[in-house]
């Protein structure tokens, strides 16, 4: 009863960056006593994927093949449920993702495995298996360990964790497991987000409003003031919720990554959502009226102030 | 149709909270709110039984001062409402939660159940789609669209970079309910004054067949320490009037721009 399971993910033909994030964690417990790491990938493709995943520190992938080309959150359950069962691992890592968010719990409550989610570190010692995640929405750091758990589920948060490097020699094996008739939804089909008017992705400066904003009027006042200052308007989700901005403009986890020379940020709290989509943009400047903000944690400058004075006196050093 | 929709009351940090010496954080530094995505999930669930012979059922795990949470969904349309509570589950995650919400489902007998995507202050994304595993009912996570068709649902799944899939599943399942997917309705005065009529049930664990130990077995983890973030990074905090506040960063801004 040892070692680590990785679950490695892909869509559309491509393995997710994460993947290599899980196997950096992987190794690194590994060497901290956790066990030897075994990469499984499950989908119709998983082929594809095994040269990719092979790497430094990887004893073994395992190649789960499924009856359906896509993901399907209960077959991936049945899997995973099969795979614990026959190796009885003492880690098992995921990412948390919007896949993972569709059977991992569901995995962890039906098994009583030790679980968390959003997980920012993780370690290994004479204890057993650590953790540390956010709480209160990332305000405050929670340390977690997993008495009496014989199998410990952890979703990792992408980006938190540096990615496995160099090749491996791992072994690989195919593993069939009776899989058909577990899928209980039907995939109907796939699409893109609708292209807006602008490309975001593409702009050098961005000022971005938040929920500081409280009604639509606001939106255009600081879409003049984005003109005057040369930027393109941004947005976190919220504002694109309330139908105020469009799609297209929404930077995060389910809107646009982008990563332009300026970021400046308006009313903005800096949920990890937000933040995968900004955090590599060049300089980012955040103004927010909370001196706790998470988003001053990712700025190189901040400062705690009400975004509609500034912007008022931000009009006047653009004029 | 008969649709339980569970609902957290989330806490979040005042401005000038201070973590305890013993590492706890005091209730007085805590704002208390319904959670962002249970506005939607109850929102859904009303949409979804409108002109229907059905029942919308909100539940909660959590003391006396969530009740007002339940009196608010109640106005805004819920028709009952159940509250649990014991004591032993302050600070239960979302497994252990699961646990309970699944006792509840099962002499409830729901066709569905709409859970929000994440709590705002715990973002564990987990409570739903555990609760959905204890019960065996076939489930989506993160959904940003529901059609129903007799027994069959079309729902989208919103995946990173805002790509959907569109998938059926058939009732009895759950969903966990993403924000933006509707407009949550406001409760009228005269809502919130009929509100206090309608029923709200309070149960014990023991109500509901279950005790603090078998829950305490369901818990995924247990939190040895809070503490504050230690910022490896961090912003250079701009000081002063909005005024050298604004001037600042016009000139941080032309200075980056012109690298
Ligand atoms: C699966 C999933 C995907 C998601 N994808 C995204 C995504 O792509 N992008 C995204 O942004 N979010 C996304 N979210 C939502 C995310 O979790 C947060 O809810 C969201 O980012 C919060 O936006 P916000 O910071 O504007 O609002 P809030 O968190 O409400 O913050 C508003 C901030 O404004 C400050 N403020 C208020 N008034 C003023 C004022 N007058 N002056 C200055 N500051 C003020 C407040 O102090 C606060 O910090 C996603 C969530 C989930 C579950
Ligand atoms: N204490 C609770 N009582 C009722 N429902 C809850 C509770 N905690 C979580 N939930 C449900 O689970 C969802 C996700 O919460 P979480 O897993 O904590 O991020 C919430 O939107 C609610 O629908």
């Amino acid at each position: 009863m040892s070692g680590v399971i990785v679950l490695g993910e892909a869509r559309r033909g491509e393995l997710r960056p994460v993947s290599l994030e899980l196997i950096g964690a992987a190794r690194a417990i590994s060497e901290q006593g956790a066990g030897p790491v075994t990469v499984a990938l499950i989908a119709a493709d998983a082929e594809t994927y095994v040269e990719q995943v092979n790497r430094l520190g990887v004893q073994e992938v395992l190649v789960v093949p499924t009856p359906q080309p896509q993901f399907e959150a209960h077959v991936t359950q049945a899997a995973l449920e099969a795979l614990i069962e026959q190796r009885r691992p003492s880690v098992v890592l995921a990412g948390h993702t919007i896949d993972s968010l569709g059977f991992a719990p569901a995995v962890a409550a039906r098994g009583g495995l030790g679980f968390a989610s959003n997980v920012t570190g993780a370690s290994w010692g004479e204890q057993g298996l650590r953790a540390q995640r956010g709480a209160y929405g990332e305000k405050l750091i929670a340390e977690l360990d997993f008495p009496d758990k014989q199998t410990v589920l952890l979703l990792l948060r992408p980006g938190a964790f540096a990615p496995a490097e160099g090749s491996g020699s791992a072994s690989i094996e195919r593993v069939e497991l009776d899989l058909a008739g577990r899928a209980r939804t039907e995939h109907l089909e796939l699409r893109d987000p609708p292209t807006g008017d602008v490309d975001i992705t593409k702009a050098d400066f961005l000022l971005s409003i938040g929920r500081g904003v409280e009604d639509e009027d606001q939106v255009a006042e600081l879409e003049r003031l984005a003109e005057r200052m040369g930027a393109t308007l941004s947005a976190s989700r919220p504002l694109v919720d309330a139908g105020w901005i469009d799609a297209a403009r929404q930077v995060g986890q389910s809107g646009k990554t982008v990563t332009p020379k300026v970021y400046l940020a308006l009313g903005i709290s800096g949920a990890v959502q937000h933040l995968v989509g900004m955090s590599k943009a060049q300089t980012i400047v955040a103004v927010n009226s909370d001196h706790e903000a998470p988003i001053f944690g990712v700025a190189q400058f901040g400062a705690v102030a009400d975004m509609f004075e500034v912007a008022a006196e931000l009009e006047r050093q653009f004029e | 149709m008969k649709i339980l929709v569970p609902v957290k009351q989330v806490a979040s940090l005042d401005e000038d909270f201070v973590l305890g010496e013993d590492g706890a954080v005091s209730s007085q530094d805590l704002d208390w709110q319904l959670n962002e995505w249970d506005s939607f999930s109850l929102e859904a669930a009303l949409q979804l039984n409108e002109g229907e012979d059905g029942e919308v059922v909100a539940v909660t795990v959590g003391d006396e001062q969530v009740e007002q949470n339940l009196r608010s969904c109640l106005a805004k349309g819920a028709d009952r409402a159940i509250r649990v509570w014991d004591d032993s589950l302050r600070g239960a995650d979302a497994l252990a939660i699961a646990s309970v919400l699944a006792a509840v489902a099962r002499s409830e007998q729901p066709d569905l159940v709409l859970c929000g995507v994440q709590s705002s202050d715990a973002v564990e994304s987990a409570t739903g789609v555990a609760l959905a595993g204890l019960l065996d009912l076939a489930h989506v996570a993160v959904v940003t669209g529901i059609e129903r068709a007799g027994e069959r649902l079309t729902v989208q799944r919103e995946l990173e970079g805002g790509v959907v899939e569109l998938l059926g599943v058939s009732l009895p399942c759950l969903l966990t309910v993403q924000t933006g997917i509707n407009e949550p309705r406001y409760a009228s005065l005269r809502a919130i004054k009929q509100a206090s009529a309608k029923p709200l049930d309070v149960s014990s664990l023991a109500d509901v067949g279950l005790d603090a130990g078998t829950v305490a077995a369901h818990a995924g983890s247990h939190t040895t320490q809070l503490h504050e973030p230690t910022l490896t990074a961090g912003a250079t905090m701009i000081e002063g009037g909005t005024a050298e506040i604004a001037a600042r960063i016009a000139e941080i801004v032309k200075g980056a721009m012109s690298a």
